[in-house]
């Protein structure tokens, strides 16, 4: 090989998105040999289902890092709308009119923090910790903390959570068009660089006139409206509104977001890193599932897939600099 | 000749592909303050990491008193006797005064308890010749400049044979400065040896004995310093002649005021400040620390907000704090503090040029990265930025070339009153005289420019006019002939004008 062939594979290597393709189609030829199901329809089918929905999640995770803050209650949030989704329903509203007054509650959540965070001067870490407990027990209070089942919701309701376009679940369709919209307005509108403004350095984005303020309010109401979205679709998927779903989410959302290149930090990450970086999760689970390792490894597995992903980026980005 | 104290041959060091030094060379002498001169960039702090055990060297031979020197970290230099003064503050803002300059020493005592009020005492020993800074204060809540003293402080507790300065003097006001001297003086009469990095040539004139100039990580020469110029140095230092530092000033008449500003006051710092800005001039703000100078700035600008007074643009009122309503009106502010307020790091060129005015790039919905990059590249071209595209990360350029691109961030929205605060802080002297030629173009053009240094020939130099406040009012106005650093530093100190008859030496 020549040298600037070395040269183009290596910074191909820094851009996040290309390495977590490599290891995907990595997990892709191992698996295809280890496991004759994985290459199936079904199985592809059932990933992309179990990334999807939670990949919503996922999307406004990102922005919110990207602006320098972290949303920690988005668990309880996504629990939320489909509390409030199914109460509102089961009280005699139509479910559309309901799903929309439960997202707005959720996008209205995310607006409060970002007051909190800007009025008052508080960290969105604590800020979202709270809501986290709040939020989870307002879904307790609300349903007497027994699931509800939601058997009488109308077809064309369900459709949204277990209908199919073709071969391709309509979650699925969501999902991609709601990619595609977050990914183009990131990378292209004036609003979403003045996020990256904001989160790359708060105070250069102040003295450049940026309103970093509103900026942040904004960035997590979005995280809390797609966490409603989310919220819904489960509804709609599961035809029941449990007080208890969603715990632990933010885990594996933020991890996800991360993997993907999303920065702590602020200031870094792109819609597509956070996509790959959630199907990479997700195809491990299934991959783990495939080959019968035990539930508890899973987890042990799925941190260290974290630690390798921040790692490898921080070595990387270290020599980067060092030119 | 004295045999050296400390003396480095041929040592050099390697980033990767960068040679950062190559084979340099460096004399101290026993009771000598030597000075270290060269861009940024030159490889001075790599030496000076070298010396203080942060890095080590590739090869060559350092010694120190005739033994070998190798050091594998800070605590290993101390301990032979070298220690180190960083540019950059690298207190806890946490804890107080004392506790900072007594770090190493608790952290190697062992002992299970702090020894609190010895360690106060003892800090209020070591501060005392510098300047009063309270021992038990936090060390977070003290501006800059005392933060900067608390840090000097530290490293005299160290009872080194040598003692490396690098830019000390960066945050310091005149007055503080002076006491600094004062010390090094001091030190230096013991028998300490000291090496003292800055890009100011007064300061290096006055205290040093001989300079040693590197160029590209290179040694270019050591030169006595009663027996060179200013001028010899700066030439050596970027290898070609420097012609004249600062452009030459306008013979155009002044314009009709375009900013005036009337007796404005933040409940703060800044008391009853007036004064009035003429398109085509430059006009310098000048002031110690603490005479409200950058806070005045920013109240005219609206980036914080004003208690009295009132500010006229065009003749019309401007209303409350609103610095994005300033920015369109035309008014543009160049903060001090370049990483932390001016610039996107992890942003590119082209991001950080079209930060003050995203519309003019855009088109109704998206950016047009095509435009953005083309304003990047007329910017490139006219302010001179190096770099290989306008794609490049901001953090990977030089502080001159930074400094470029937060300049031309705020020219792309083509301003008619530019205020630049320190506009050349840390910045190498090529890149300074290109800085004031830009500056110089601008007011040509029509544009208004108020400058605030610290460094008064650049003030002096650069200026049409010089305003110089006092404890947040305004002292007094020097131009023309009028303007020395005599007559600024009179006014500043609040001893009101300088009578020209005192004016002898």
């Amino acid at each position: 090989m020549t040298v600037s062939n070395v040269s183009v594979v290596k910074r191909l290597f820094r851009v996040r998105e290309f390495g977590l393709l490599a290891i995907i189609a990595l997990i892709f030829v191992v698996m295809s040999f280890a496991s004759p199901y994985f290459l199936t329809w079904s199985n592809m089918r059932a990933v992309m289902l179990s990334f999807s929905v939670e990949g919503i999640v996922v999307i406004g995770m990102t922005i919110l890092l990207i602006v320098g803050g972290i949303d920690l209650s988005v668990g309880s949030v996504v629990c939320f709308s489909m509390v409030v989704g199914g109460a509102l329903f089961l009280a005699g509203l139509d479910p559309w009119t309901a799903s929309l007054i439960a997202i707005a509650c959720c996008g209205f959540i995310g607006f409060l923090m970002g007051q909190c965070v800007t009025r008052i001067g508080l960290h969105f870490f604590i800020v979202s910790l709270a809501f986290m407990v709040i939020v989870r027990g307002l879904c307790l209070l609300i349903t007497k903390g027994t699931p509800q089942s939601l058997f009488s919701l109308p077809p064309a309701f369900k459709f949204i959570g277990q209908g199919s376009l073709g071969p391709v679940p309509f979650v699925i369709v969501i999902f991609v068009v709601l990619i595609a919209v977050f990914d183009v307005l990131l990378r292209r509108s004036t609003f979403f660089r003045r996020v990256y403004y904001t989160g790359s350095n708060e105070k250069a984005a102040l003295f450049s006139g940026v309103n970093t303020n509103r900026t942040k309010v904004i960035c997590a109401t979005i995280c809390g409206t797609l966490s409603g979205v989310a919220g819904v679709v489960y509804m709609a998927r599961f035809g029941a509104a449990t007080p208890q779903f969603g715990v632990g989410m933010e885990l594996s959302v933020i991890a996800a977001a991360v993997i993907g290149g999303a920065s702590l930090n602020g200031g870094a990450g792109t819609i597509a890193g956070a996509v790959l970086g959630a199907a990479l999760l997700s195809l491990v689970t299934s991959s783990l599932i495939l080959l019968n390792v035990p539930p508890y490894w899973q987890d042990i597995i799925r941190g260290g897939i974290l630690l390798v992903a921040v790692t490898a980026d921080h070595l990387l980005n270290t020599r980067k600099s060092k030119g | 000749m004295p045999e050296p104290m400390l003396s480095v041959r041929d040592v050099s060091k390697r980033f990767g592909a960068v040679h950062a030094l190559s084979n340099v060379q460096l004399d101290l002498r026993a009771g000598e303050v030597h000075a270290l001169m060269g861009e940024n960039g030159a490889g001075k702090s790599t030496l000076m990491n070298i010396l203080g055990g942060v890095i080590q060297p590739d090869g060559g031979q350092i010694q120190l008193k005739g033994n070998p020197y190798v050091v594998d970290g800070p605590a290993a230099a101390q301990a032979r006797g070298v220690g180190l003064v960083h540019q950059e503050i690298a207190l806890c803002p946490d804890i107080t005064v004392a506790e900072n300059i007594f770090m190493a020493e608790t952290n190697s005592r062992g002992g299970f308890w702090m020894e609190t009020s010895n360690l106060n005492a003892r800090a209020e020993q070591a501060l005392a010749g510098l300047h009063p800074v309270p021992a038990t204060a936090l060390v977070g809540d003290l501006p800059i400049a005392s933060q900067q003293i608390v840090e000097i402080a530290k490293a005299l507790t160290l009872n080194c044979d040598v003692l490396i300065f690098d830019e000390p003097t960066a945050a310091l006001t005149e007055i503080e400065s002076n006491a600094l001297f004062s010390i090094i003086r001091g030190l230096k009469a013991r028998g300490m040896g000291i090496i003292y990095i800055s890009h100011r040539m007064a300061e290096i004139f006055s205290l040093s004995d001989r300079i040693t100039v590197f160029r590209d990580g290179a040694f270019v020469e050591t030169l006595t310093t009663a027996e060179t110029t200013p001028e010899e140095v700066a030439t050596r230092m970027v290898g070609r002649p420097l012609l004249d530092l600062y452009p030459p000033r306008s013979s155009r008449p002044a314009s009709a005021v375009c900013l005036s500003v009337d007796g404005i006051a933040d409940g703060h710092l800044v008391k009853d400040v007036s004064l009035e800005v003429r398109p085509g001039e430059i006009l310098g703000l000048a002031g110690l620390i603490g005479s409200g100078r950058t806070e005045t700035v920013l109240a005219i600008c609206g980036l914080a907000p004003r208690t009295e007074g009132r500010i006229r643009f065009d003749g019309r009122d401007v209303q409350q704090a609103d610095y994005r309503a300033s920015i369109r009106a035309g008014i543009v502010y160049l903060s001090e503090d370049r990483k932390g307020t001016s610039v996107f790091l992890d942003l590119s060129i082209a991001e950080n040029i079209s930060a003050l005015d995203l519309r003019s790039v855009s088109g109704s919905l998206f950016i047009r990265s095509r435009a953005e990059n083309a304003v990047a590249e007329e910017m490139r071209e006219r302010l001179g930025i190096r770099c290989s595209s306008v794609a490049q990360q901001v953090r990977t350029l030089s502080g001159g070339n930074q400094q470029k691109v937060a300049l031309a961030k705020l020219l792309a929205v083509r301003p008619r009153v530019l205020f630049v605060d320190e506009p050349t802080r840390g910045v190498d002297i090529g890149a300074k005289a290109k800085i004031y030629a830009i500056l110089r173009d601008l007011a040509d053009e029509g544009v208004a420019v108020v400058a605030i240094s610290s460094e008064l020939p650049e003030l002096i130099g650069i200026s049409d006019r010089i305003l110089v406040l006092h404890e947040g009012r305004v002292a007094g106005e020097v131009s023309g002939d009028s303007m020395s650093e005599e007559t600024v530093m009179h006014l500043a100190s609040g001893l009101g004008p300088a009578p020209t008859e005192t004016r002898h030496h």
